[in-house]
């Protein structure tokens, strides 16, 4: 195989694996996966217990601080 | 009253030894810094002796903020976030406590020996083979604690922030043991297992990659959990983050010839390194839009809160040199600016600007919940310490950048019979004024860190008396 050929299929096979990390990122069925993954962050209670209610980490809250368009 | 300190289920002794140490070595390695930045404006400072020469603490300085700062602010957080996303406990708290003392003791032996004149002569991997030897030890103690814990996790999940963690540590791993091969000649002498063009090869394989995984893996780890916690909002994408994450970590690897350009090195592998650094773009800036797009909806909180925005800056100096990198990286940029002052700046646009603010940052979030609180004791002095960081970092970048195209616009200007037209001498005399003010910069950077060392101090103090008679007073 000469190298031209070579480099080819390697640009190919490593185009085709970034495609499939996309694919697999980005497919419905992961959805539900990574939503629960991106709140592990804020799963485990420990801050609520020193907070007042004013300062919490509940969801709701932070819901609607997300309208907030004060920015 | 020390009980009140002791998490139930977490281990935060060894997160808070850790964290006061990565503000030791913070004000150690920067003081150090400034001491040789002054050196460079008034070369007495030298003091005719070989063990203050800047030669030899150069590599000080570097092994004090990158191993030292950049790794206890790293060991600190991975140890902190792995419990808290895993929910469990770590694996060992006496494995955990060794890492620590290990780490602390390949310091002091740093300290030691590298002012002494014990040196390797590879930048960044200086200690001499029976230091080596305790750096992986410890290091693969730190990876079992690590990996062990996530192995033992409660959660279903295993966050981005520890893939980011644990790439950067067996990145590390793999990268020290095989660029410190080396033959023993004597206690304190040996000489590396490569000769030649492939020395430099593996020794700027590991360079790049030092700063690939410790310098930016490790520290964006550091920024999935502490931008979103900070922000109070989970990160904007997940998908988006492993995207970036696999591409980070395929790309880093290849680019490391880019130190080599116009070198002995074949030609196709520096052109490789100049194509795969460039492309390493897209996946730098996937993960700070990933980490500034988290504000969307909460930008108002900058206006209040300084903690946030020296996590915000540092994504802004991180998307700043990830674009300068590539850019250097190409040839012909590289023929200009290789060997001055601008690569200097470059490596302290993200030294300064992204490693130390993300880890300032992340300290200020940190330390106050591992001592039982929610806040430092002063927000002034976050906000104070905020722009003297800023300044400083402007200040050595912007003198480094004018330093840097002087120095390879005078170095590289001929005579129409082709002589050169300065002497190195006169370049050197040119870059004076930008020493000054590199200097000026990088006092402004350390001393910001004194007013953190003072805020943590009074921190852990007020939090201690509040605890008294009652846990619930903030």
């Amino acid at each position: 195989m000469d190298i031209g050929t070579f480099r080819g299929i390697t640009a190919l096979l490593v185009m085709i694996a970034f495609l499939g990390v996309v694919f697999w990122a980005y497919s419905k069925r992961r959805k539900q996966d990574f939503d629960e993954a991106k709140n592990l962050p804020f799963a485990d209670e420990d801050d609520q217990k020193i907070r007042d209610s004013s300062y919490t980490n509940d969801r709701t809250t932070s819901r609607q601080d997300e309208g907030d368009k004060n920015s | 009253m020390s009980t009140a300190f002791e998490h139930p289920t977490y281990n935060y002794k060894v997160v808070r030894q850790f964290a006061i140490m990565t503000v030791v070595w913070g004000i150690v390695g920067m003081a150090l810094g400034v001491f040789i930045a002054a050196q460079l404006v008034w070369p007495e400072l030298n003091f005719g002796l070989p063990w203050t020469s800047f030669g030899r603490l150069r590599p000080l300085h570097t092994n004090a903020v990158i191993f030292a700062f950049g790794g206890s602010a790293l060991i600190a957080t991975s140890y902190y976030v792995v419990q808290r996303t895993c929910q469990t406990r770590l694996i060992s708290d006496k494995l955990a406590a060794f890492t620590f003392w290990g780490w602390q003791l390949v310091i002091v032996l740093a300290a030691i020996t590298l002012p002494l004149g014990f040196t390797t002569s590879k930048e960044y991997a200086e200690l001499e083979w029976p230091i080596d030897i305790l750096i992986a030890v410890v290091w693969i103690a730190y990876a079992i604690v690590f990996l062990g814990t996530i192995q033992q996790r409660k959660t279903s999940h295993i966050y981005v922030a520890n893939w980011f963690y644990a790439a950067f540590i067996l990145t590390i791993a793999v990268l020290h043991i095989v660029n410190s091969a080396e033959i023993p000649v004597s206690a304190m002498k040996s000489y590396s297992a490569y000769a030649g063009t492939i020395d430099a090869m593996a020794q700027w394989w590991y360079g790049h990659n030092a700063v690939g995984f410790l310098l930016t893996a490790g520290f964006l780890g550091m920024m999935y959990y502490f931008v979103p916690k900070q922000a109070e909002r989970p990160v904007y994408s997940y998908r988006l983050s492993i995207v970036h994450f696999w591409a980070l970590i395929t790309t880093y690897m290849w680019a490391g010839s880019h130190h080599l350009h116009y070198t002995a090195l074949p030609d196709w592998a520096q052109s490789l390194g100049m194509i795969m650094s460039i492309i390493l773009l897209a996946p730098s800036w996937g993960g700070m839009i990933n980490g500034m797009m988290t504000l969307s909806g909460a930008w108002h909180k900058l206006r209040t809160d300084p903690t946030l925005r020296f996590l915000v800056v540092a994504l802004s100096f991180y998307g700043m040199s990830t674009f300068e990198g590539p850019m250097m990286a190409v040839k012909t940029v590289n023929a200009l600016s290789h060997y001055t002052d601008w690569t200097i700046g470059h490596v302290h646009s993200g030294a300064l600007g992204w490693v130390a603010m993300i880890t300032i940052g992340s300290m200020y979030h940190l330390i106050p919940r591992l001592f039982g609180g929610i806040e430092m004791y002063s927000v002034k002095l976050i906000a104070v310490h905020f722009w003297l960081a800023t300044i400083g970092t402007v200040l050595y970048i912007t003198s480094m950048w004018v330093n840097g195209i002087l120095q390879g616009l005078m170095w590289r200007a001929v005579n129409a019979d082709g002589t050169l037209m300065y002497t190195f001498v006169e370049a050197l005399e040119a870059s004076h004024p930008g020493y000054v003010v590199r200097f000026i910069g990088g006092a402004f950077f350390a001393f910001g860190m004194l007013l953190m060392a003072y805020n943590v101090y009074m921190t852990t103090r007020s939090i201690a008396r509040e605890q008294e008679p009652v846990l619930q007073t903030a």
